[in-house]
């Protein structure tokens, strides 16, 4: 009986996963923020084939792969598109007016899973999936320059069952960028100030109390919590290669299985690890 | 100033004289008091008799009887207010005599609500007739005594009579009441009476509807009076509902807005419109269902949710509603059995607003997989799965940011969460808001500053209207004391005095809650779950709000009108029955509405558990000291002088109260100082304030001896606190008729221009800033009364500053005041009379605030002082150092450091502070209710100079003489019952009572130093402390460095004295203050140039005194700063340093040469003054710095003939546990000798047993003997 989020015990449950491979047009035409080294397209497969790789292969996820449409090069980006909580997905209205195509192809795999499916049709919001952090207990929706306050509204409309709060993010792509969920009730958070301001303005939002994991660099604070029943824990974050003192943080999570896992790529075009899939926890059939 | 000083004498005199009066008086009711309870009945009914005469019975004999009761009245007879006078008169209406005539004749008319009310009016004149009849038989001594005093006493009843029509119905209705009641006692005669008494009673009811959670009807007949608990206990006991707590009762004003109805308060003062309807609804959503201890009340929770949820105040979405919806049905229908349950069973349930077909599906497949719950299980996980959703027990409330967005307010357990849409853009934990407050539309909260903050920061919301945002900051002072206020370990009933209004909450907090449930020892009772097909068909096609509705019209179309009808009639008879409060019902009829007294208040003391005396003071002798709310002299004013100011910041809701509770301590001291009027004035605000005490507290007469006994008890609970705010949180202020000040002195009336309501806030604005300044409260109450008095006068000029909001409002008014005050300063220089009458009204107007004393307990057990003694010592208190204390000892410091050069310079930094502290508890207590005032004042009209402002304030008086005397013929029965001293005459008239309390006064004083000796003692002892502050300010700062104070005000406090010691402040003075500072130093000035003059005479009498070891206490013939105070005040503690342990509670007490500004006028008292401090030997190091969150401070002051007594309590919270502080002053003054140890011992005894659970940690007798009565007659 699914209750309510089943509390923080079911929190990161997962059984499908969807992704999506990455076009070539990646490399030149994938929006970024900041200009910088080209895209190794290549080694970004490789990362991609890996990040995949663990999630199908060591995890046991269904993991269901969308190809790639070179008609939009950040579509290897699928959470910006797609919110999933329980068995209701909400399909987003990217602030990319570019990547707002991506959404059609995510529409059809939720629908496959059978999910309640809300489409964000108001033409006055925007949502990046980016921003919204679900803890397991409520939403914090970052307010960037890809996602408004309808945006935010119609999340909260969607999932009624969760308060929704609004964090300001001004110096970062997305919420996630600097944030998300380490394990139930823990939040890993980056050590810049906009970080570190970004998550008081959480804690004094929230009812709850939640731990925090700060780690030195922002865009490794971005990971990906799973709780696989047959695992336990599972935290994916940078690899140390990446982030050498953030991994060490990590590596003091004693209960965690810790999957380091590379993404010097598509981190050139903004990318993190949480970008690139979308967690469905689809129960077993009543 | 001659003429004044004219005055005074003459007042003086008087009180002397009545001082004999009650002498004699005492004699008589001794005598009558033997006949017991008949004769306590016949006293109570000859003074609610005399009360209701009163009208009439000037020219008949009723007068007698009244002068009897008011046998000081002589000379005091014009300074009552009329109130007092008018109380009489009601209780009079009471006597036996009539009831039984009344009732026989009556009653057979009664049936109909119109002939009983003719009857009551007709009645009670007749009653008086007979009672004051009656009376002169029995009292013919007194008569004689009193004739004169009553003589004068009738007319202001007179004046009061036709000013209040209204109260006289009420009048005659007590009567009746009282008729009943004395009928009991009465014999065969009094039977026939209560025959047709009875229909009467009956006809008072009204019907009462209520809705309960599963959509049935509970119905019952109320009696017109009955308080909202009454209903409320009696729907619960129909539910069978043990864990009652949670729940409350609705209902609906304009059919929109609901209210929760105060079990407190009367119903019909809460509902105005005639059909009464409620609704039963869960008012605390518990956060953690699992913890509630019986099955049933979970189920009315499942039944409040199922109604929020079908409403869509609880937003779920669609698989939330179908799981809920499926252990619905669970829980209701059972296993789901395919052959009973047909395909569409499921839609006669409710599970959503918008239920579709494909939910219906849903909740129908999880149906099946809940097969083998229990009801009882399927309700749990119900609430498992409800007590998730993010808007469980969030309470809305539209509302506008600054910027006039729309946003809601939701109020839930863990504090304040501000919506826009559906988003939730801010969130305010209980422990992050210092303070709740409204004002007009506005609702306000103040934000602990964050991390990096050094300030705090008051949010401003605008609401749809005043009710709206009275209604939003009930719903937070609710929920906060409610969830947040009681710690586990203290299962205190917390309650939550919110400071701006009278309102409290004054049930249970969920941790007393949780503790009682525990206690629930029965079978689980049975009870039929088939709700929410009923509730879905209620709702079907309407939403609940618009079912109530309905419902409400329904009831108008069938019974309502026959109710209503019912009710009209009734009414009259209803109104009799406030004798059954006895004390609600004297306080009903005389009070102003607002200030009301409920029985609610006393039971909470009873419901005190934890008590810990920690200083006392004791001096004399009641022998019934149990509850003492009256003003405590020393501790009580130097705490709450300091409290204010710097406190207040920190106080999380009340601070109007606080400041209120300064006012009133400051008034203390100049009634103590001023003169025989000022101290009858307060003492009957005292017996008001608590008629607990007023029937415990009977001192024998001493000579010129006051004790003053001070209790400070931790951990105590609950106190009821009402002040003269009003629900809203508005100060009201009755307008007196102009009758009232008739009854001044002719002198005064001439400055009386206090008609205007904002007198008394921009007075006490003033006092607070003063003596934030100062840190002298005799100077600062001798400058604001003035200051005050031209503010009024200024107020409609300056009307434009009030408009803006929030903060704005709040720094614009200081300086205000400020400038105010400089120029009031002059006015007040230049004339001198104003000050000390005016001083006396102000006192009484203080007063008032302090309505609520609650003690029902009267405990007289004499033990052996010995024992007493012994079990105080062996007690091991823990030592707390005040808070107060501390700020006074700082503040002292401050000022006795630099001499008399420097204490302009000294001021001057004040000032600085002052601001800083000022301008927050200014805005949450003050502000409010200046801008309320200033509004009141204008729709007046302009006031017109400072003689306007005189006249308003002896309004006020009048209407705290009012209240007192309503209180008074509740002590009255008490002290009766109790002691047996045979005052029971005297007792038996509240008027009565309160001139004798007064004669006592003066009359141990003797002199005017006396009241001012008490008072000003405990002023002086309060400066000696903080001239002892420099080692204890050490010791003090040091420890709070220890405790971690979360307050930044402590911080503050800190700093400055840190500062001080440093020998000069840091311009740490805010800038907008600047006007202020001005003005302050113009005072400085001023008040250095007397100490000049001053100090050397008061060298000279220190010396006296060391010798001595007793200090002599001269009054200060001239204007007396407070600086000299001071300044004498080190080598006074010198000689007579107590016996004071490590703590810095410096309990010495010396000379009292404090005379404040008022004891100018008044002759000079020599008195001997002996201080004796008892300290627990155990003194917790922590006591003394505590430093935690002041979450409420109350003071209550309750007097009686010869005894006056302060309570003062203060609630703090350290590190989640709650601490309560008790302490209390008793202050007795009599001719005749008492057994002083006796008197002590009698006090900390039922101090004890009245707060088992509290230790005594500090006692400390002070103990003035007139040495000369040169002053005297």
């Amino acid at each position: 009986m699914a209750g309510l989020g089943g509390g923080l015990a079911a929190f990161g449950r997962c059984t499908h996963a969807v992704v999506r491979a990455l076009p070539e047009s990646l490399c030149r035409q994938a929006l970024r923020s900041v200009a910088g080294p080209e895209v190794d397209l290549a080694r970004a497969e490789r990362e991609h084939q890996l990040y995949v790789g663990v999630l199908r292969g060591k995890l046991g996820l269904q993991v269901l792969e969308l190809p790639a449409d070179e008609s939009l090069p950040d579509c290897v980006f699928v959470e910006d598109v797609a919110v999933v909580c329980e068995e209701t997905a909400l399909l987003t209205r990217p602030g990319a007016p570019s990547r707002r195509k991506e959404v059609e192809a995510m529409k059809r795999v939720l629908e496959s899973l059978n999910l309640n499916i809300v489409e964000m049709v108001d033409e006055n919001a925007t949502l990046d999936g980016g921003d919204v952090l679900f803890t397991g207990r409520e939403f914090f929706v970052g307010l960037s320059k890809r996602t408004n306050q309808r945006g935010a509204e119609i999340l909260a409309d969607t999932f009624k069952d969760y308060a929704v709060s609004t964090v300001p993010v001004h110096d970062s792509l997305h919420l996630k960028s600097f944030c998300s969920m380490a394990g139930p009730n823990l939040i890993a958070i980056g050590s810049s100030e906009a970080a570190q301001k970004a998550l008081k303005t959480m804690q004094q939002m929230s009812d709850h109390r939640y731990d925090k994991l700060t780690v030195p660099d922002d865009a490794a604070a971005n990971c990906i919590y799973l709780n696989i029943p047959s695992k336990g824990h599972v935290l994916l974050h940078r690899a140390p290669e990446e982030y050498p003192e953030s991994a060490k943080v990590f590596e003091k999570l004693k209960d965690h299985m810790l999957i380091p896992i590379a993404n010097t790529e598509l981190e050139k075009v903004d990318g993190s690890l949480t970008c690139c899939s979308v967690f469905i926890n689809k129960a077993s059939e009543l | 100033m001659t003429t004044e000083v004219g005055s005074e004498t003459e007042v003086k005199k008087d009180s002397e004289q009545l001082g004999p009066d009650k002498a004699k008086d005492k004699p008589e009711e001794a005598s009558e008091t033997p006949g017991d309870q008949k004769s306590r009945e016949t006293s109570s009914g000859e003074a609610q008799d005399s009360s209701v005469p009163a009208p009439t019975n000037q020219s008949s004999p009723s007068s007698q009887k009244k002068e009897k009761s008011s046998p000081e009245s002589k000379g005091i007879s014009r300074f009552l207010p009329p109130w007092l006078k008018k109380q009489k008169s009601y209780t009079l209406a009471e006597p036996k005599d009539e009831p039984k005539k009344k009732a026989t004749g009556e009653e057979q008319v009664v049936e109909e609500s119109e002939s009983q009310a003719l009857e009551g009016v007709a009645q009670p004149r007749k009653s008086l007739e007979e009672a004051t009849e009656n009376r002169q038989n029995a009292k013919a001594g007194d008569r004689e005594k009193h004739s004169i005093s009553s003589a004068e006493i009738q007319p202001s009843k007179e004046d009061g009579k036709e000013t209040e029509v209204e109260e006289v119905a009420e009048k005659k209705e007590e009567k009746q009441e009282e008729k009943r009641e004395t009928k009991e006692v009465q014999t065969a005669e009094i039977k026939i009476d209560n025959i047709p008494q009875k229909s009467p009673k009956k006809i008072k009811t009204v019907q009462c509807k209520v809705m309960l959670l599963d959509g049935t009807e509970y119905s019952c007949d109320l009696e017109k009076r009955a308080r909202g608990q009454v209903l409320f206990d009696k729907v619960c006991e129909h539910l069978n509902l043990l864990e009652k707590d949670y729940f409350g009762l609705l209902f609906y004003e304009n059919s929109e807005q609901k209210n929760w109805l105060d079990s407190s308060k009367e119903i019909k003062r809460q509902i105005r419109s005639l059909p009464w309807i409620f609704t039963f609804n869960v008012k605390f959503y518990p956060p953690d269902p699992s913890q509630l201890t019986e099955d049933i009340t979970r189920y009315f929770l499942c039944l409040q949710l199922r109604q929020d949820i079908v409403s869509g105040r609880l937003p779920c979405s669609f698989v939330t509603h179908a799981l809920l919806g499926s252990y619905t049905l669970q829980a209701e229908l059972g296993d789901h059995d395919p052959e009973e349950h047909s395909s569409d069973y499921i839609s006669e349930f409710q599970f959503a607003p918008n239920q579709t077909q494909e939910m219906e599906e849903k909740v129908a497949e999880l149906h099946k997989t809940h097969r083998g719950l229990t009801p009882a299980q399927a309700d749990s996980q119900f609430l498992e799965n409800a007590k998730r959703l993010s808007m469980y027990g969030v309470d809305l409330h539209h509302a506008k940011d600054s910027e006039g967005v729309d946003i809601m307010l939701g109020v839930c357990a863990n504090g304040l969460l501000i919506y826009k849409d559906r988003l939730r853009i801010n969130r305010f934990a209980w422990p992050k808001i210092l303070k709740i407050s409204y004002k007009r539309s506005n609702f306000y909260i103040k934000v602990r500053p964050a991390e990096l903050e050094q300030f705090e920061s008051t949010i401003g919301f605008k609401l749809p209207n005043h009710r709206a945002a009275k209604r939003l900051w009930k719903v937070c002072v609710e929920h906060h004391t409610f969830f947040r206020l009681l710690s586990p370990e203290q299962p205190p009933k917390a309650k939550f005095l919110t400071l701006g209004s009278k309102f409290r909450y004054s049930g249970r907090t969920q941790a007393q809650t949780r503790q009682a449930s525990n206690l629930i020892d029965r079978p689980a009772p049975y009870f039929e779950r088939t709700s929410s097909k009923r509730v879905s068909r209620s709702l079907d096609g309407a939403p609940m709000g618009i079912s109530d509705q309905s419902l409400v019209r329904d009831f108008s179309a069938t019974g309502g009108q026959a109710a209503g009808d019912k009710i009209i009639d009734l009414e009259a008879a209803g109104r009799a029955k406030l004798k059954e409060g006895g004390r609600e019902e004297d306080e009903s009829p005389l009070k102003t509405p607002q200030l009301e007294f409920t029985q609610d208040g006393k039971n909470s003391f009873l419901q005190l558990t934890h008590i810990h005396p920690s200083s006392l003071p004791i001096h004399p002798v009641s022998s019934h000291l149990t509850y003492l709310s009256p003003v405590p002299e020393i501790d009580m004013l130097s705490d709450i002088s300091e409290e204010d100011p710097f406190e207040e910041p920190l106080l999380t809701i009340p601070d109007i109260s606080e400041c209120s509770s300064m006012e009133q301590t400051s008034d203390h001291k100049k009634t103590g100082t001023a003169s025989p009027i000022n101290s009858l004035e307060l003492r009957p605000l005292a017996s008001r304030g608590s008629p607990a005490v007023e029937g415990k507290i009977r001192t024998n007469d001493y000579k010129s001896t006051e004790l003053c006994v001070s209790f400070s008890f931790f951990r105590c609970l609950s106190f009821s606190f009402r002040s003269l705010l009003d629900e809203d949180g508005y100060i009201t202020f009755p307008s007196l008729p102009d009758v009232c000040i008739s009854f001044l002195p002719p002198g005064l009336q001439h400055y009386i221009p206090i008609t205007s309501p904002s007198f008394i806030p921009s007075f006490l604005l003033v006092f607070v800033l003063l003596l934030s300044a100062f840190q002298s409260i005799p100077f600062s109450l001798t400058f604001s009364l003035p200051l005050a008095l031209s503010l009024c006068y200024l107020e409609p000029k300056v009307t434009s500053f009030s408009s803006s909001s929030g903060n704005d409002l709040n720094d614009k008014a200081e300086e205000e005041e400020v400038e105010y005050e400089e120029e009031e300063a002059q006015q007040k220089i230049s004339s001198l009379r104003v000050d000390g009458e005016n001083i006396y009204v102000r006192h009484s107007n203080l007063m008032l605030e302090d309505l609520d004393k609650t003690q029902d307990d009267l405990l007289k057990h004499q033990a052996s002082i010995s024992e007493l003694k012994r079990n105080f010592m062996e007690s091991t208190p823990e030592p707390r150092p005040n808070e107060w204390e501390k700020r006074r000892i700082t503040p002292l410091s401050l000022q006795t450091q630099g001499k008399k050069g420097d204490h302009i310079f000294q001021v001057k930094t004040l000032p600085g502070k002052e601001k800083q502290w000022i301008p927050m508890p200014w805005i949450a207590g003050a502000k409010p209710e200046e801008t309320d005032k200033r509004h009141a004042s204008r729709a007046e009209g302009p006031c017109t100079g400072v003689s306007d402002a005189d006249k308003s304030s002896h309004e006020t008086l009048d209407i705290v003489e009012e209240k007192k005397q309503a209180e008074f013929g509740i002590e009255e029965t008490l002290v009766v019952d109790e002691t047996n001293k045979g005052k029971m005459q005297v007792a038996t008239d509240a008027g009565e009572t309160c001139k004798v309390e007064h004669v006592s006064k003066k009359d141990s004083s003797s002199l005017p130093s006396d009241s001012s000796s008490s008072s000003s003692s405990s002023e002086s002892e309060d400066e000696e402390v903080g001239e002892y502050h420099p080692h204890h300010r050490a010791i003090e700062e040091v420890i709070r460095e220890e405790q971690e104070d979360e307050e930044d005000m402590k911080r503050k406090e800190h700093e400055e004295n840190t500062q001080h010691v440093e020998a000069i402040p840091e311009g740490s003075k805010p800038v907008p203050v600047e006007h202020t500072q001005v003005t302050v130093e113009d005072l400085v000035h001023e008040n250095t140039i007397t100490v000049a003059t001053e100090e050397k005479n008061l060298s000279e009498q220190i010396k006296q005194d060391v010798g001595e070891e007793k200090e002599e206490e001269q009054l200060k013939l001239n204007g007396d700063v407070s600086h000299v105070d001071i300044d004498v005040a080190p080598q006074l503690i010198c000689c007579s340093e107590p016996p004071v342990v490590k703590t810095e509670m410096v309990t010495i007490s010396d000379a009292t040469q404090r005379t404040e500004i008022s004891t100018k006028e008044i002759p000079i008292v020599q008195t001997e003054t002996k201080t004796i401090t008892y300290e627990s030997s155990q003194l917790d190091g922590n006591a003394v710095g505590d430093t935690g969150v002041l979450v409420s401070a109350q003071t209550i002051t309750s007097e009686s003939i010869s005894t006056t007594t302060t309570t003062h309590i203060t609630k703090m919270v350290k590190g989640g546990v709650s601490e309560t502080r008790i302490e209390k002053r008793i202050v007795i003054t009599g001719d005749a000798d008492i057994d002083h140890d006796e008197a002590l011992a009698q006090a900390i005894k039922e101090a004890k047993e009245q707060h088992p659970d509290m230790s005594v940690t500090r006692v400390v007798v002070h103990k003035e003997t007139e040495l000369a009565e040169e002053d005297e007659d």
